[in-house]
């Protein structure tokens, strides 16, 4: 068991059953992450990100469901596990961190009520005064100055930043061995993202956490992460460590996405950018979800292209990739 | 190339808002079978004079030997009297039937009334702001502040009875719901860019009015409208049966319940429970239609 | 705080004086009591003098001043009828409609957010949609005629529970009489007390209903969900504390309203309490006491209002009263 990785997904497939039709938001995922190692899952809004995250954790809503595959934490199967086993990991050993700080603290609530319920819910044997002084550890480690106090404030009386340090701390609390930190600092300003990203890294090093950190800013997994996948329509069209990804991408989507990011060295040529739309989920017909936009695409597209690995530690879904021409 | 936007176009091309919003409500079995009973109860109210086995104000019609006879009895004339009969011998099927058209006439037209004063309050008060817009909104907070039913009573037990008065009262009481929804929404309306495009343009007033802001007060009016019709021909009943409502020789439905009060103790139900269930099934077919209408129009809610 | 009070209590003077004036107007617009009250072979002299008694000789404004000078003094009138002061007659009545409106929110609240938050959490369940297809019900029913119904059931059929008045055995507390404290009263209380909750019980179903549908929406549930807390903290607390704001508010605003409807539902069971007083005195024109009942309610209106925006601003922390608008 000690040498599976921290987390494995396997061809995870959650699809929303709506009136309007199938959504097949996560469509045949799959990575791994091990301990102490960062992955970043890159893609555009509604390419699948977050649903993975909440397939993950079991905290898929209705009419969302897990369809097929697999979630291995550390070895053990998460997908079809029992509400109660779900919960105990929830918090405990898998901690996430969403996207909206404003909105994922509850506003009637004070600050210790909601980090020493963390704690409790997990180890009911720790008392009141323990939990306490837990969270206030928590909050100090995440930079928050004078935690006593912050302790017995309301979510409203903190900023952004703020708010979502509160949130990392809580995610933290019961030191997890994954954390699934999904756009954290999106809604955050740019020093502040700095600064949380930091604050993530660090305490993820510290304590040899695994971290899966969803993003769909180039340059923040450019910075952070060991591993990425790059997701599209549901699928994941291209994965492998970040370097080689980012310096010579595979397949048309990641070229077109890493072109699309403005940089100094390509000033004053021309901005790449990807044509179209990203197509609705709603009963997509098969074939390569990117084909409508891709300028590479041909007849062979309609078919859904298998995950292949052309280059060792590099997989990627595409007929027709970028192989030998460098970005 | 093709076949990923077909899916997109599919799902455009044929509906038109009114056929999407048409689509929408029939996906409410229950709200389509009560907007049916809604219509028959309307016909029903309509052609009472037709169909009604008997004129229930005509005095030569009634015989006070066929005085509160149970369900289902066969009265002097050898008429039939299905739901029974009330102290005067009146058939109570005939009497609910004329008391419909009277409970409809009165919540319908109160509550049509009391839409087009709060329409025009609303509207007023959002476009033109200012001390207009206080004073009128004071106006309605005050009012709103008090329950309708003791507005209602104060301002009948002043006005007298008759069914004029009532409409009056009722909608004295509701004007300020309508204005208020108005309001509101059209206030959320015009902070928004293209009223004041609109203004820049210097288009008049009145077509800034009537051409932007009363199409987007459209769908919260509308709701509001069928759970205030409902609620006025409920508010009617209550102060009929109260006996401050209509006058007797205008019986609404309100007015029949009370006339079997005093028998109920007797055990004679039927007098005052089927007019009080004819009330019900309006009342609840106008709020199950106002239900989806709510879900159906609430962009909030939209799926 | 204070500075907030004091704005408030000022501001309600003011409600109150506007109050009094319509009021005034209003009733003194509702027939000639003279007419009612005296003999109908009475004389022109005699009218006159009955008419002077009452104080209705006088011009419309100086009848308004005397009376805010007297209601000043806590003095609003006589009651022609009854010929004592009518707010004597209006307190005197007034715990036994506090008692049922009390007991009828109550009901209304200890069923009502129960039933609301489950069909929130399963809105697509046959037990959720059944729980809706009640309220839709209870919100069509006209309280008079559901009144009607169970004095028909239980009273006449059944004979289980008495139809009317608020029986004998009443307790008495600081000289106030309640009916909740024995078991004649309970028996009393229950047929009005379910009439009067009827609505209100619909109303806190919907309310919490649609909280809870949005509440389990947000972020902050998800998140809670996330930590690993059980699904009863979950509810009982994350989401039950912020759909409370909501109800509170409401049911706080609506206890006035309840006192009012309770007015159909005192004249139906013979519920000795205010409404059942209004409704006599203004079929026989009784002025004082109407005028007497209808500032009563706007005072009660306006200590309501301003209890439940304290509460508001305990339950929601994002309110504090200093911060709120005037």
């Amino acid at each position: 068991m000690s040498d599976a990785p921290t987390l494995a997904v396997e061809s995870l497939r959650t699809h929303f059953f709506t009136k309007s039709g199938v959504v097949k938001a996560v469509d045949d995922v799959g990575f791994t992450v091990g301990a102490g190692k960062v992955l970043g899952i890159v893609g555009e809004s509604g390419s699948g990100k977050t649903v993975t995250a909440f397939s993950i954790i079991g905290l898929v809503d209705p009419p969302g469901r897990i369809v097929g595959g697999r979630v291995l934490f550390k070895g053990e199967e998460l997908v079809g596990a029992p509400e109660e086993r779900l919960r105990h990991l929830r918090g405990s050993r898998i901690a996430m961190i969403f996207q909206d700080p404003m909105m994922t603290l509850n506003p009637v609530l004070r600050i210790d009520t909601q980090m020493i319920e963390a704690v409790r819910a997990h180890d009911s044997a720790v008392g009141k005064d323990e939990a306490r002084g837990r969270a206030r550890d928590a909050l100090g480690r995440v930079g928050i100055p004078s935690p006593d106090e912050r302790l017995r404030g309301y979510p409203h009386q903190f900023s952004g930043g703020m708010r979502q340090r509160v949130a990392i701390a809580i995610a933290l609390l019961n030191k997890p061995d994954l954390v699934i930190a999904d756009e954290p600092t999106t809604a955050l300003d740019v020093t502040i993202q700095g600064q949380i990203l930091y604050e993530a890294q660090k305490l993820c090093r510290e304590t040899g956490a695994a971290m899966i950190w969803i993003t769909h800013d180039l340059s923040v997994i450019a910075g952070l992460a060991d591993e990425v996948c790059v997701m599209y329509a549901g699928r994941v069209v291209e994965s492998g460590a970040v370097d080689q990804v980012l310096d010579a991408p595979l397949h048309p989507y990641t070229r077109g996405l890493i072109g699309s990011v403005p940089s100094r060295n390509a000033r004053g040529r021309p901005l790449m950018q990807i044509p179209g739309m990203t197509p609705s989920l709603i009963d997509l017909p098969p074939g390569c979800a990117f084909r409508t936009r891709c300028a590479r695409a041909d007849a062979a597209c309609a078919e859904t292209p298998p995950m292949t690995e052309p280059l060792p530690g590099r997989k990627m879904r595409c007929f027709h990739p970028h192989l030998g021409a460098s970005a | 190339m093709s076949a990923i936007p077909a899916g997109v176009e599919r799902a455009g091309a044929a509906e038109t808002p009114f056929r999407r919003f048409v689509s929408d409500f029939c996906e409410s079995r229950v709200a389509v079978a009560a907007l049916a009973m809604l219509a028959l109860i309307i016909a029903v109210a309509l052609l009472a004079p037709w169909i009604a086995p008997q004129d229930p104000y005509d005095l030569r019609q009634l015989d006070l030997l066929d005085s509160k006879m149970p369900p289902g009895s066969v009265g002097g004339g050898g008429m039939l009297h299905l739901l029974g009969t009330d102290a005067q011998g009146r058939d109570m099927l005939s009497a609910i039937m004329y008391g419909l058209r009277t409970s409809l006439a009165v919540g319908v037209g109160a509550s049509f009334g009391a839409m087009f004063i709060g329409l025009a309050a609303g509207l007023i008060a959002a476009y033109f702001g200012g001390l207009i817009e206080t004073v009128i909104m004071r106006t309605v907070d005050m009012q709103l502040s008090f329950p309708s039913i003791l507005v209602a009573l104060i301002l009948v037990a002043g006005l007298g009875q008759g069914v004029d008065k009532i409409i009056i009262a009722l909608m004295a009481v509701q004007w300020a719901y309508y204005a208020r929804t108005v309001r509101g929404t059209a206030l959320v309306e015009r902070r928004k860019e293209y009223i004041e495009a609109a203004r820049c343009l210097a288009l008049g007033h009145r077509r800034v009015v009537f051409r932007h802001l009363l199409p987007n007060c459209l769908p919260p009016l509308i709701v509001v409208n069928t759970v205030l019709v409902a609620s006025a021909i409920s508010l009617e009943a209550t102060l009929s049966f109260l006996g401050l409502g209509l006058p007797i020789t205008k019986p609404s439905l309100g007015l029949l319940i009370a006339n079997g009060f005093q028998f109920l103790l007797s055990g004679k139900y039927w007098i005052s429970f089927f007019p009080g269930v004819a009330l019900l099934i309006i009342i609840m077919c106008i709020n199950l239609v106002g239900d989806q209408l709510r879900d159906v129009l609430n962009p909030r809610l939209q799926r | 705080m204070l500075v907030y009070l004091i704005r408030r209590l000022m501001q309600s003077v003011v409600v109150l004086c506007v109050m009094s004036l319509l009021v005034f107007l209003g009733v003194f617009a509702i027939g000639d009591p003279v007419q009612i009250l005296i003999n109908p072979l009475a004389d022109q002299a005699e009218i006159d003098r009955a008419t002077a008694a009452l104080g209705l000789d006088q011009p419309l404004w100086r009848q308004y001043w005397l009376f805010l000078v007297n209601a000043a003094r806590g003095d609003l009138g006589r009651s022609f009828v009854y010929n004592v002061p009518a707010i004597g007659l209006i307190l005197e009545r007034m715990p036994a409609t506090l008692e049922l409106a009390v007991t009828a929110t109550f009901f209304g609240v200890i069923l009502g957010v129960p039933l609301g938050m489950l069909a929130g959490l399963k809105p697509a369940s046959p037990v959720g949609k059944s729980i809706m297809a009640a309220s839709i019900l209870g919100f069509s029913l006209p309280t008079f005629w559901v009144g009607l119904m169970l004095i028909m059931v239980f009273a006449v059929e059944l004979g289980w529970l008495p139809s009317t008045g608020r029986g004998a055995a009443t307790c008495s507390l600081l000289g106030l009489k309640f009916s909740l404290c024995t078991v004649d009263g309970l028996r009393h209380i229950l047929l009005p007390a379910l009439n009067l909750a009827l609505f209100k019980l619909s109303l806190v179903i919907r309310l919490s209903r649609a909280g809870t549908r949005e509440v389990v929406l947000q972020d902050y549930v998800k998140f809670a969900r996330a930590k690993g807390l059980p699904q009863s903290r979950v509810v009982w607390l994350h989401v039950f504390k912020n759909i409370t704001i909501p109800i509170v508010t409401v049911l706080g605003l609506e206890l006035g309203s309840t006192i009012a409807f309770a007015v159909v539902t005192e004249w139906i069971f013979a519920w000795p309490g205010m409404g059942k007083l209004i409704i006599e005195s203004i079929n026989v024109l009784d002025r004082p006491v109407i005028v007497a009942y209808l500032l009563v309610i706007v005072f009660m209106f306006i200590v309501i209002n301003l209890a439940v925006d304290v509460a508001y601003s305990v339950l929601d922390p994002r309110v504090r009263l200093s911060e709120q608008r005037a």
